[in-house]
C-alpha cells in the first residue's frame, strides 16, 4: 500500500463523564476513558503497546492538558514499546499521525490515544487557558500579541473570523445555524453538557465576546477525557468492532506557521491540509456520510465545510442556511453529538469518539440514518490543521 | 486604552529587541535584507528570499493599512477597557509583513478593512510598544 494510514484503523473509543466540574481527578477521568476504549476494542490492558497524546502534560494549573503520558502509563501499569506526545504537530490529530508512523515502523500494534481536559475545575480558581502568563515577560510566537491585551484565543481568532465575515458576507443569523444545529444534536446525546435547545432569538441575544463571536460560537470548557485505540490493520481485524480504517490524512504545513504572519487568515491553514487528504484517497466529498468538524469556535466549522469541499469558497453561509443540510436528517450531518460548542471541549477527540459511535451505528436517538460508513473529521485553527477520512469496513 | 491595565510585555532577545525599543527614537525598526531589500519579519538574520545573512533592522515609514481587525467586548481580566481594537496592520513597504497592534485614538466602530494607519509608540517599562492610529490624527 502506498499510504501508511491505510494500514491503521480505529478499533475502540472511550469517553469519561464530561462535566462542568468533576468529583474525579483528571487522571481518574483519563483512566475511565482509556479503560472504556480498551474494552470497546475487545482488548486487555496488556494488549496496549503504545501511547500517544496531544499536546502532552503541560505542567501548569490551566487544566488544558493536565495528564502526562507517564502518569497514565503508570496508573494502568502498561508495558509500552513506543510512546510520544507533541503539541507542535498538525493540530490535535498530530497524535494519531504519530501513531500511524509508529505502527508502520513496527513500533506498536495497539496505540492508546487520549485527550484530557480539566478546564472547568481550573476556571473556578483562575482564568484558565489564558494566553498571558501573569507576572512575567511573554515568550514564544504569541508574544507578538502580548502587549495588545490578547488574553484569550477567542480574541486572537476573531481577527481571522472577522476577515472571513468581511470576505464572505455571512450574516449573524446564518452563522447562528452552526450553534443551533449542534445544540439540537446535543439534546440527543447523554454525554453532552448543554442539551436544552436554543433559538435564533436566544443566539442573537447572547453576549458578544470578540468580533463576530458570541458566546454560543465558543466551545465549552469541561472536565473530561476521550480516548481512542489505533491499531495495525491486521490486528484490528481481530478486534471486537468492525475496523474503522484511516483512509486518508492531511498533515501538511505549506503555509507560514505563524499566528501573526499567516497568509489568507480567512481560510486559515486548512485548504492545503484538506487538499493533501483528498490526494491520498479515491473518495470524494460527495462520498462523505457524516462530518465531525473542529469547532473550537463555530467559524472553524464554517471554514472546514468550505475547505473540505462540501460547498464552495464563501458558500458555507448558503449551505448551512436554515440548518436543514447539516441536520442529523440532512444531506451532510455535521457535529452530530453537539460538538465542542454544546457537548464540551474534548478538543477534537470528542469528534472522533462521536464519528466512530455513528459509524458503528450505536448513537441511539441521534443515530444518522442510512448506515453511515464514511466520516470526515478535522482539527484546529490558525496555522494548525489536521484532517482524517474514516471508513468503516 | 493606556493608563488602566498594564500591558503584558514580551521578553526581549537579540532578534526582537530592535522592534520593541526603536520607538525610543520614534522609529519602527523592521529587519531588512541588505542584498535584495526583502523585509524579514518576525526578525531573524536570514533572508528567505535570497539566503543572504546580511539582514539588519531598518527604520520604515510607520505607515500601513488594516489587514484585519476585531473588537474585544469580553472583560477577560479586571480593568480591561470596555471595548478595544486588535488588528493586524500590513506594512506599507511590504504588505505581507503583518504587525499585531491596537488601533487607538479613534472609536472602535470607525476602524475598517484597508484603513490607512500610522504608528505611534507607548512606553511600557523599557519597551516602546508600537500602536497604530488612523492617518491624519
Amino acid at each position: 500500500m502506498r499510504y501508511g494510514e491505510k494500514n491503521c484503523a480505529i478499533t475502540g473509543v472511550g469517553i469519561s463523564e464530561v462535566s462542568r466540574g468533576s468529583a474525579k481527578s483528571s487522571l481518574e477521568l483519563t483512566v475511565d476513558a482509556a479503560l472504556d476504549a480498551i474494552a470497546d476494542a475487545g482488548l486487555k490492558r496488556s494488549d496496549i503497546d503504545g501511547i500517544a497524546t496531544w499536546p502532552g502534560g503541560d505542567g501548569n494549573a490551566s487544566g488544558f492538558s493536565p495528564v502526562w503520558i507517564g502518569q497514565l502509563q503508570d496508573a494502568l501499569r502498561l508495558k509500552l514499546n513506543w510512546y510520544s506526545n507533541g503539541g507542535e504537530s498538525p493540530g490535535q490529530y498530530g497524535a494519531v499521525f504519530n501513531a500511524i508512523g509508529a505502527i508502520n515502523a513496527g513500533l506498536a500494534r495497539h496505540v492508546l490515544i487520549y485527550r484530557s481536559m480539566y478546564e472547568a475545575s481550573a476556571r473556578k480558581l483562575a482564568f484558565a487557558n489564558s494566553l498571558v502568563k501573569e507576572g512575567e515577560r511573554q515568550r514564544g510566537g504569541f508574544a507578538w500579541y502580548a502587549p495588545y491585551h490578547v488574553h484569550a484565543a477567542a480574541l486572537q481568532q476573531s481577527l481571522y473570523f472577522n476577515a472571513y465575515v468581511h470576505k464572505s458576507g455571512i450574516r449573524p443569523e446564518q452563522q447562528a445555524m452552526i450553534a443551533i444545529n449542534q445544540r439540537r444534536n446535543a439534546g440527543l446525546n447523554p454525554h453532552a453538557i448543554y442539551r436544552d435547545p436554543i433559538t435564533l432569538d436566544d443566539y442573537m441575544a447572547s453576549p458578544r465576546i470578540a468580533g463576530p463571536l458570541r458566546i454560543y460560537d465558543c466551545d465549552v470548557p469541561i472536565d473530561g477525557s476521550a480516548a481512542i485505540i489505533v491499531s495495525a490493520m491486521d490486528a484490528a481485524r481481530d478486534c471486537r468492532n468492525p475496523a474503522i480504517r484511516i483512509e486518508a490524512v492531511g498533515s501538511s504545513m505549506q503555509y507560514r506557521n505563524s499566528w501573526t504572519q499567516l497568509a489568507e487568515v480567512d481560510t486559515q491553514a486548512q485548504p492545503k491540509v484538506a487538499e493533501m487528504m483528498w490526494s491520498r484517497t479515491d473518495l470524494k466529498p460527495k462520498d462523505v456520510d457524516i462530518a465531525e468538524l473542529y469547532d473550537g469556535f463555530s467559524f472553524h466549522t464554517l471554514n472546514w465545510l468550505e475547505n473540505f469541499g462540501f460547498c464552495e469558497r464563501y458558500g458555507a453561509k448558503d449551505f448551512i442556511e436554515g440548518g436543514t443540510r447539516i441536520a442529523l436528517e440532512g444531506e451532510l450531518p455535521v457535529n452530530t453529538g453537539g460538538g465542542a460548542l454544546s457537548g464540551g471541549r474534548l478538543h477534537a477527540y470528542g469528534a472522533v469518539w462521536e464519528g466512530c459511535t455513528q459509524l458503528w451505528g450505536r448513537a441511539g436517538e441521534r443515530q444518522v440514518k442510512g448506515d453511515p460508513r464514511v466520516c470526515a473529521t478535522s482539527t484546529a485553527g490558525g496555522p494548525l490543521a489536521g484532517a482524517m477520512l474514516l471508513v468503516r469496513e | 486604552m493606556s493608563g488602566s491595565l498594564p500591558r503584558p510585555l514580551p521578553a526581549l532577545d537579540r532578534d526582537n529587541a530592535a522592534y520593541w525599543t526603536g520607538g525610543e527614537k520614534g522609529e519602527l525598526l523592521i529587519c531588512r535584507c541588505g542584498d535584495c531589500g526583502y523585509y524579514v519579519h518576525p526578525p531573524v538574520r536570514f533572508c528567505p528570499e535570497c539566503e543572504s545573512r546580511d539582514v539588519a533592522p531598518q527604520p520604515v515609514s510607520g505607515r500601513g493599512s488594516v489587514y484585519t481587525f476585531t473588537i474585544n467586548y469580553k472583560q477577560w481580566v479586571p480593568r480591561l477597557p470596555e471595548r478595544y481594537v486588535l488588528a493586524l496592520v500590513a506594512l506599507a513597504e511590504q504588505e505581507d509583513v503583518l504587525l499585531p497592534c491596537n488601533v487607538v485614538n479613534c472609536d472602535p466602530d470607525e476602524v475598517t478593512f484597508g484603513m490607512p494607519v500610522k504608528v505611534l509608540f507607548e512606553q511600557c517599562e523599557d519597551l516602546w510598544v508600537p500602536l497604530f492610529e488612523p492617518e491624519g490624527r
